[in-house]
């Protein structure tokens, strides 16, 4: 259980009925409803959503196939482009890609079609006797992947497809990454991230490695070494620290901690319960560790942010959500002091009241305080530059702290390729982290086989 | 409010809304529910001699649309499988009990003359208004050599006609058969032998579908299927086409049409009586539905009379068979060019690629810089086919605007590039 907070209570309710907030927060379509939804399906050509899709699936074959009652043809559809479409369907914010491009999202139209969780019902739905891709024929070639997430899974499958060896090396116990770890529970339900790794690793010629960390029992440089090509998809494993004094205090907690220590919890009401908690941060993060203390029980939640709403990383609908399940969106506050107790455990937070002057966000002077039995960090992640300490490593371009790779996903370095939260790319969304693995794949292929010709 | 009643072949209803002859018309207490609900008229479900038909289980398969709307229904039900003096004793009564209302009788005996003779004074002793002589069902009567099977002869439709003509002082209804090459033939015919009127379409031959796991065509009788007849809004052109023909013929000019086939809302009625219908039957939509549609057609026709100033159905009657022409004789010169309205266009592409894929390259997509697409017709080559406008999904988006070319009206016999050109 979470050190910092085992001061804390356990949640009220029984194990059933906190079950029951957790159950999925958009709950899947039946049969009919599928059928209803992907009648309303325009069949655009040079379709907008299928533009505004990272993976770019070809969303109006897959719902036409559903609307002819072809579930498996409207899968393989899916994951042919996308071969995390169900992990997808389920944490892709469409009300900003596919589901906002969509022409019925038009002003003179109703609504969207519903293509994410048309999505959801076709991969959910499909019966395959076996996976559904056929690797190629053996190239002898051997490739490492760091990081069993979504970017490396994508990446490991379209290689495997190709025909190569791969070796997935994961630091962590389980494989799925952020799908595994760090979704809220309400978005991707039930065992479904190990289901989907499952699915995945069944195109053979995968091994996944676990306990390999980079930096720890593992380098680059080994790899570089011992296998033809490297993918490094190790997303971003640190959190951002406030940079206040007593960040070590018990009570203040990364967000992303709680949230794995959730999903991976057998028994919700073991987990330490914070009344009163505060969530600093403006993203996905942020809104989904709130949401879930608020699901747990918590009676005052306070999402805490410097800037304004129209600001923030998390969409409109994830703000929506936040405000259904009661959580306080305070904005235009920063960080001020970390208030402790006697023990020195966290009793609140002192904020300073900003505004912007000349486009820099500036202290008010006035300051207010909030008490909270525990506060949750969501400010970003950051690399965790134990990873590339050894000397090959330390040769990769960064930008920033991210590595810093070209349209191919290539890094500075001749046979190692990135994707995923770990990239310059400056994209977050797993669904993005799936596009760079199988792009990275494609590119790793090409100039294997280029070699393999020229030499 | 405009006046919907009707003197139709010398038959008087409050409106011109007539349930068909089929099941919902299949005894007395449908027949009651329809007149309370509103209706106009009733054709009784088709008499026989008896002794009578005996049906199957199951009847009826339906065409859906792609949100299971039914496009159209197929059945396989024969004629009444009620005794004859049953249903002249309900007949009777209902039309003693509703006075106003129109009652045809539906009627199908062998085409002999004294099987005729037999019924058609039973018929007439209860007091309907007319009979409808059911020379159109598809399915298993003709394979007795009664419905299609009279109706697809010119000279059987005429022969049988007369005698009803002949034995019985009721108006005649002679109710065609679709299922024929040119349907102006058996109107035609039925005109000789003296109808007062015709009544169409009958079914369509048609099999809706087939059970792909056990290979048998709908609906399924055990292990197996039969073709049936097909009716409902799919069936709905090829009845206005067939009602137009008959309009338009010289040979027919003025005989009463009773338009039938996929009318349900008061707009299809309205475009039945536009091409010269006098009165309209109305089955599928009722099946579907309940009788109670009828309270929105009468209301709606009416209200769109006003709207025209039409104050009777006679005032619009016919009024688009003089405007139905052969194609020979169109204004060849005539152009239109398509519009689109880029205001209320939402950027699906199905006109583009419906032209691009499919007719003449004239709609271009134009990748704009956030990646939308702009389509834009090319006048020179839109040859104004309507296709853009069908397919596009958001109504008049796309208009198809007459274009002033300057040309005279020409039509196809004047035109010189006709090798067969009526010289001018």
């Amino acid at each position: 259980m979470i050190k910092s907070l085992n001061h804390l209570p356990h949640p009220h309710e029984n194990a059933q009925v906190l079950a029951s907030h957790f159950t999925d927060l958009a709950p899947p379509l039946n049969a009919r409803q599928a059928v209803l939804e992907s009648s309303r399906c325009l069949y655009c050509y040079d379709a907008p959503c299928v533009n505004a899709c990272p993976s770019e699936i070809d969303i109006p074959s897959f719902i036409r196939n559903i609307q002819q009652e072809n579930v498996q043809g409207a899968a393989h559809t899916i994951l042919s482009a996308n071969i995390l479409g169900g992990s997808c369907a389920r944490v892709c914010p469409t009300e900003v890609l596919c589901q906002q491009a969509c022409v019925r999202n038009n002003s003179q139209e109703c609504a969207p079609v519903l293509i994410g969780l048309l999505q959801r019902y076709a991969v959910d739905h499909a019966q395959f006797s076996e996976h559904p891709f056929t690797r190629a024929a053996p190239t002898g070639k051997r490739i490492a992947v760091v990081g069993a997430g979504p970017a490396g899974l994508a990446c490991a499958h379209r290689l495997a497809l190709h025909g190569h060896e791969v070796v997935i090396f994961e630091a962590r116990a389980k494989s799925g990454g952020l799908n595994e770890y760090g979704i809220a529970k309400y978005k991707l339900v039930d065992d479904f991230a190990q289901r989907e790794v499952d699915f995945v690793l069944e195109i053979g010629g995968i091994e996944v490695r676990h306990g390999q960390r980079l930096g720890d029992n593992l380098t680059l440089s080994e790899l570089h070494q011992q296998f033809d090509s490297v993918f490094l998809g190790l997303g971003l494993a640190a959190s951002r620290l406030l940079g206040l004094p007593h960040e070590d205090a018990p009570g203040l907690l990364a967000a992303t901690d709680y949230i794995r220590e959730l999903r991976q919890s057998d028994d919700l009401t073991q987990l330490p319960l914070a009344e009163r908690c505060i969530v600093l941060g403006a993203g996905n993060t942020a809104i989904d560790m709130a949401v879930q203390m608020a699901r747990l029980g918590a009676r005052e939640v306070n999402l805490v942010y410097r800037r304004g709403l129209e600001d923030m990383g998390a969409t409109g609908h994830e703000q929506d959500i936040a405000k259904a399940n009661q959580v306080r969106l305070m904005t235009w506050a920063q960080p001020q002091e970390l208030l402790l107790d006697e023990q020195g455990r966290v009793r609140g937070m002192r904020f300073a009241r900003t505004r912007l002057e000349d486009g820099r966000l500036v202290s008010t002077g006035e300051t207010f305080e909030l008490a909270a039995d525990a506060v949750f960090k969501a400010i970003g992640q950051t690399f965790d530059d134990a990873a590339l300490g050894d000397p090959l490593a330390q040769k990769l371009k960064r930008v920033g702290d991210r590595i810093e790779v070209d349209e191919q996903l290539r890094t500075s370095v001749p046979g190692v390729y990135a994707g995923g939260d770990c990239t310059s790319l400056g994209q977050d969304l797993t669904v993005q982290a799936v596009q760079h693995g199988k792009l990275a794949a494609e590119a790793m292929h090409a100039q294997l086989m280029l070699d393999q010709e020229a030499a | 409010m405009a006046d919907l009643s009707i003197v139709f072949a010398g038959i008087k209803a409050p409106n011109p809304f007539w349930l068909a002859s089929a099941p919902p018309t299949d005894k007395a207490y449908n027949v009651v529910r329809a007149y309370e609900a509103g209706w106009g008229g009733v054709v009784w479900k088709t008499l026989g001699e008896d002794p009578a038909a005996v049906n199957v289980s199951s009847r009826y398969s339906a065409h859906f649309g792609p949100n299971r709307e039914v496009m159209g229904i197929n059945n396989i039900e024969l004629i009444t499988d009620r005794s004859l003096e049953i249903n002249l004793r309900e007949i009777t009564q209902v039309k003693k009990d509703w006075p106003d209302r129109a009652l045809i009788v539906s009627l199908m005996v062998p085409c002999e003359e004294e099987s005729w003779k037999f019924i058609l004074p039973l018929v007439e002793a209860t007091g309907a208004d007319g009979i409808e002589l059911n020379f159109g069902c598809p399915h298993g009567m003709p394979e007795r050599g009664m419905g299609a099977a009279v109706g697809q002869v010119p000279e059987y439709v005429e022969m049988v006609t007369r005698w009803c003509k002949t034995y019985c002082s009721l108006p005649v209804i002679v109710k065609l058969t679709p299922n024929i090459t040119d349907v102006r033939l058996s109107a035609r015919a039925a005109h000789r032998g003296g109808a007062d009127a015709v009544s169409l379409i009958n079914t369509i031959n048609s099999i809706t579908s087939v059970d792909l796991e056990r290979m048998v065509a709908l609906p399924m009788v055990g292990s197996q299927s039969t073709h049936g007849g097909y009716c409902g809004s799919a069936v709905k052109p090829i009845a206005l086409n067939m009602v137009a023909e008959i309009a338009r013929d010289p040979l027919t000019k003025g005989l009463p049409i009773c338009g039938i086939g996929g009318i349900g809302s008061w707009r299809d009625a309205a475009e039945f009586i536009a091409l010269g219908c006098g009165a309209v039957q109305v089955c599928t939509a009722a099946m579907l539905h309940g009788f109670r549609i009828v309270d929105e057609m009468k209301d709606g026709l009416s209200r769109w009379m006003d709207s025209q100033g039409y104050t009777s159905l006679d005032d619009f009657s016919g009024r688009a068979v003089g405007n139905t022409t052969d194609w020979k004789y169109l204004d060849i010169n005539y152009q239109v060019i398509a519009k689109i309205d880029q205001d209320a266009c939402i950027g699906c592409g199905r006109c583009h690629i419906a032209c691009e894929d499919t007719s003449h390259q004239a709609i271009s997509s134009l990748k704009q810089a956030d990646g939308t697409h702009r389509y834009e017709v090319i006048e020179d080559e839109c040859v104004g086919c309507n296709l853009c406008q069908i397919t596009c999904p958001v109504e008049a988006c796309i208009e198809m605007v007459p274009h002033n070319n300057g040309l005279p009206f020409l039509d196809w016999n004047h035109d010189p590039r006709n090798p067969y050109c009526v010289a001018s």
